[in-house]
């Protein structure tokens, strides 16, 4: 038998610590959060072995809350305080939700997004969220014996800004350190082309409990392209769902119900619905409150028939996507399918017969996502050494724009733009002597913007007087690599500025976060404070850590005085480390951060040159 | 500020090598994307944001006739005045005017087929137009005509978008 080996005391065991990262999949109906251990990616479980976790929250009078199947079992007897398909909620106003008279719920219409009232006190969606979050980091940090050094969330690639920022505000009131908001269709991407060595060109077909997505990627040599993406953030399982629903309401004779019932009615029609991927007929029984029996049989030829057009509605996103990425069916050379509502036969069909070849399941289409985000997370903490990780280049969604007179939009970042990207355009006055002018942030690819996504509004003033149309007003749009929009304007001939990150209008601002991150720490401020200290530090040494990689690497790009002025600063994080003082450290953290900026700077610049001189000894080999 | 061609090592022109830029946009994406700097401090993430973005812009302007037309035209100091100057050959307009009634034609009878047929027609014209600014820009050095082509091409563009929402309007 070999020996096993034992360290020298004060040393590391690992010969290059791992970071523990992980990859949730924030579902409408599921979510789950999966890790690579040992190379290979897998699922992570509950103490009794199971992987889903029901996306359901349930507040008590207690201001505690039960998450998952502990919420689920009181899903009929207590509806108004049991949340379920929260993320149709997410970055919604009340006016933007379908079947919102089914949902049972108390909403406060607040502006930008919608909140829920329920005994534990008014409820924003990103709250819910967090709490499910927080659910899967408790079982990630469990299961791998540690604290998380970082996740990758996963969205609807289809999800607007609102709905991005939502979910990334949801992560971070969880305590998670977001290291990539990731579309799910190519996680799932990610996921199979690894497993199966797959080049060329896929259609991931993405249809979860309550969004579709279709995208189109192209996968050559360790690149993960995607071509084209599009979908319908409103258009799930739970749609089908609902359409039996009706269809019981119909077949039984009944009208409006008590939230109760509606609720116990709902989840017979999803069981009937999940029986008929196997079965030809599925009995449909419930008990109602008022005695009555609803006794129904659902033929697989009626469930065709009432989902049909939702199944169409599939395919209108699925034509345009191609044509958006500039292919034919001809050139796909397999469609991936993922999300559970995928198990139904007719959409096996009909994906089959659109893309006339049979679609690829031979991954499971529950676990899919959470597994390529997990390996995603993984190449992001820098677990892989460079030759074995890959790249992977997205886009945005949904074209971005800004009102101009009359209402209309002006595109300025199409769709299908490869992110991270900007584009800048230049806007002018329309009366004499204007001196401010407002800004007004639009997605869609509609021309009013009465029928657009407005993000965000604001205001550039301290316009110098001028004749219409003589003032310059230059506006910046920026994605990041997470799909999340910035805006800057400026006046060019005075340099007068605002900025705006799309947050505030719709979404919630730093300090709301703040107010619920106290809210959720119970026990006052010494609690708040350790934790303060511990993120700081931790932010701190993830600083330190990557300055110091920097430097092993590219120490040449700096002059001794450079270098010097980073050492000193360095030493100053480290010793306000030592004093623990979480502003102190804080203020260390960001002084270091604008030292190494001309450093950072530089080692971009380098490395494009090193590409680029890489390329020529290739080119010299062939 | 470096032109987009010597960005990715490529010589000034029309005519492109697609091969050697996808391989060094990919190179270049590989030691300085976002992904790699996830764990990275602010300054670097800061950073690596700003430059990947400036290289999408120029592998996106590189990739597309008319943006490269575009950039090689501003690059020689020739403004083409794409907003102003609407002047066009004749045969030009009339065969526009041709597939505009044609693409009419086909959003009232809501004919996919008809569209379809269309952007192929479509796609021929462009790459002809194509074909005559590189003739233009890179052997004749003939900046002027060069001007007039790429105007021609910005109002075959707009044709093709009218051409998907007139898809839209049909699938909606």
């Amino acid at each position: 038998m070999a020996l096993l080996q034992i360290s020298e005391p004060g040393q590391a065991t690992a010969p290059h610590a791992r970071r523990l990262a992980v990859g949730i999949d924030l579902g409408t109906t599921n979510s789950l959060v999966a890790t690579v251990r040992n190379g290979v990616a897998v699922t992570l479980s509950d103490e009794r072995g199971r992987v889903l976790l029901p996306s359901v929250v349930r507040y008590r009078r207690d201001a505690g809350c039960e998450v998952g199947y502990a919420a689920q079992l009181h899903h009929a007897e207590d509806p108004k305080n049991t949340i379920i398909s929260v993320k149709r909620f997410m970055g919604r106003g009340l006016g933007d939700i379908a079947h919102i008279e089914n949902a049972p719920y108390d909403f406060v219409d607040a502006p930008g997004m919608v909140q829920l009232r329920t005994v534990a006190g008014v409820k924003s969606p990103v709250e819910v969220s967090a709490e499910i979050l927080k659910t899967l980091r408790a079982r990630a940090e469990a299961s791998l014996g540690g604290d998380l050094s970082g996740a990758v969330v996963t969205v609807p690639a289809y999800f607007d800004d609102a709905q991005r920022q939502a979910t990334k505000d949801a992560a971070t009131l969880a305590g998670l350190n977001v290291l990539r908001l990731l579309n799910e269709p190519t996680a799932a991407a990610i996921a199979y082309g690894l497993d199966n060595a797959a080049e060329g060109v896929y259609a991931v077909y993405d249809l979860g409990g309550g969004t579709f997505d279709i995208s189109i990627l192209r996968l050559s040599r360790g690149v993960f392209e995607v071509l084209a993406t599009n979908g319908d953030a409103a258009l799930g399982g739970d749609d089908f769902d609902h359409r039996v629903y009706c269809w019981a309401l119909e077949e039984a004779g009944l009208s409006l119900l008590p939230p109760r019932d509606v609720r116990v009615l709902y989840a017979k029609a999803r069981e009937a619905k999940e029986t008929l991927t196997a079965h030809g007929e599925a009995p449909l029984m419930a008990r109602l409150s008022s005695g009555e029996f609803v006794d129904l049989t659902l033929k697989s030829e009626t469930f065709c028939r009432i989902t049909h057009t939702l199944v169409h509605k599939t395919l209108g996103p699925t034509r345009k996507v191609l044509r958006d990425a500039g292919l034919t069916i001809a050139d796909v050379n397999g469609v991936v399918m993922v999300g559970g509502a995928t198990r139904m036969p007719e959409i096996q069909h009909a994906v089959a017969e659109f893309f006339r070849c049979d679609p690829l399941n031979n991954l499971d289409p529950d676990k899919v996502v959470a597994i390529g985000a997990a390996m995603q997370a993984n190449v992001l903490a820098g677990n892989k050494p460079q030759g074995e990780d890959w790249l992977l280049l997205d886009v945005i969604p949904l074209s971005l724009g800004i009102e101009t007179m009359g209402g209309l939009v002006e595109r300025i970042i199409p769709r299908n733009s490869t992110i991270p990207v900007a584009r800048a355009q230049e806007f002018t006055t329309s009366e004499d002597g204007q001196s401010a002018m407002s800004i007004h942030v639009v997605q869609g690819e509609r021309e009013l913007v009465s029928d657009s996504r407005s993000l965000a509004k604001f205001d550039l003033r301290g316009i110098p007087p001028m004749v219409a149309g003589a003032a310059r007003i230059r506006v910046t749009y920026q994605v990041d690599a997470d799909g999340l929009l910035a805006v800057s304007a400026r006046e060019a001939t005075t340099g007068v500025e605002a900025t705006v990150s799309v947050k505030p209008s719709y979404g919630l601002a730093d300090r709301d976060i703040e107010r619920m991150l106290r809210d959720s720490v119970e026990h006052a401020t010494d609690d708040m404070r350790a934790r303060a200290l511990q993120e700081a530090a931790v932010d701190a040494r993830r600083l330190l850590g990557a300055i110091d990689s920097a430097l092993r690497a590219d120490a040449t790009l700096l002059t001794n005085e450079e270098r010097a002025e980073i050492d000193r600063g360095r030493a100053e994080l480290l010793a306000a480390l030592e004093g623990g003082d979480h502003r102190a450290i804080k203020r260390a953290a960001e002084a270091l951060n604008r030292t190494t900026e001309p450093f950072a700077g530089r080692r971009m610049d380098a490395g494009v040159k090193r590409a680029l001189a890489g390329q020529k000894i290739a080119s010299f080999d062939i | 500020m470096q032109s987009h061609f010597e960005l990715f090592g490529l010589e000034l022109g029309f005519a492109l090598d697609r091969v050697a830029l996808e391989r060094a946009y990919r190179e270049i994406q590989g030691r300085i994307h976002p992904d790699r700097f996830a764990h990275a401090g602010d300054a670097e993430r800061r950073a690596s944001v700003q430059w990947t973005t400036r290289v999408n812009e120029a592998y996106r302007v590189l990739q597309d006739p008319l943006e490269r037309a575009l950039h090689l035209l501003e690059l020689n100091g020739v403004d083409v005045a794409l907003e102003t100057n609407t002047a066009m050959p004749v045969d030009f307009l009339e065969r526009q005017m041709a597939l505009r009634e044609a693409l009419e034609a086909a959003s009232e009878a809501r004919d996919a087929a008809v569209l379809d047929a269309l952007r192929a027609e479509l796609g021929v014209e462009r790459e002809r137009v194509v074909a005559r600014l590189a003739l233009c820009i890179d052997a004749e050095k003939d900046y002027d005509a060069a001007a007039g082509l790429v105007r021609e091409l910005k109002f075959l563009e707009r044709l093709d978008a009218e051409i998907e929402s007139a898809y839209d309007a049909i699938e909606a």
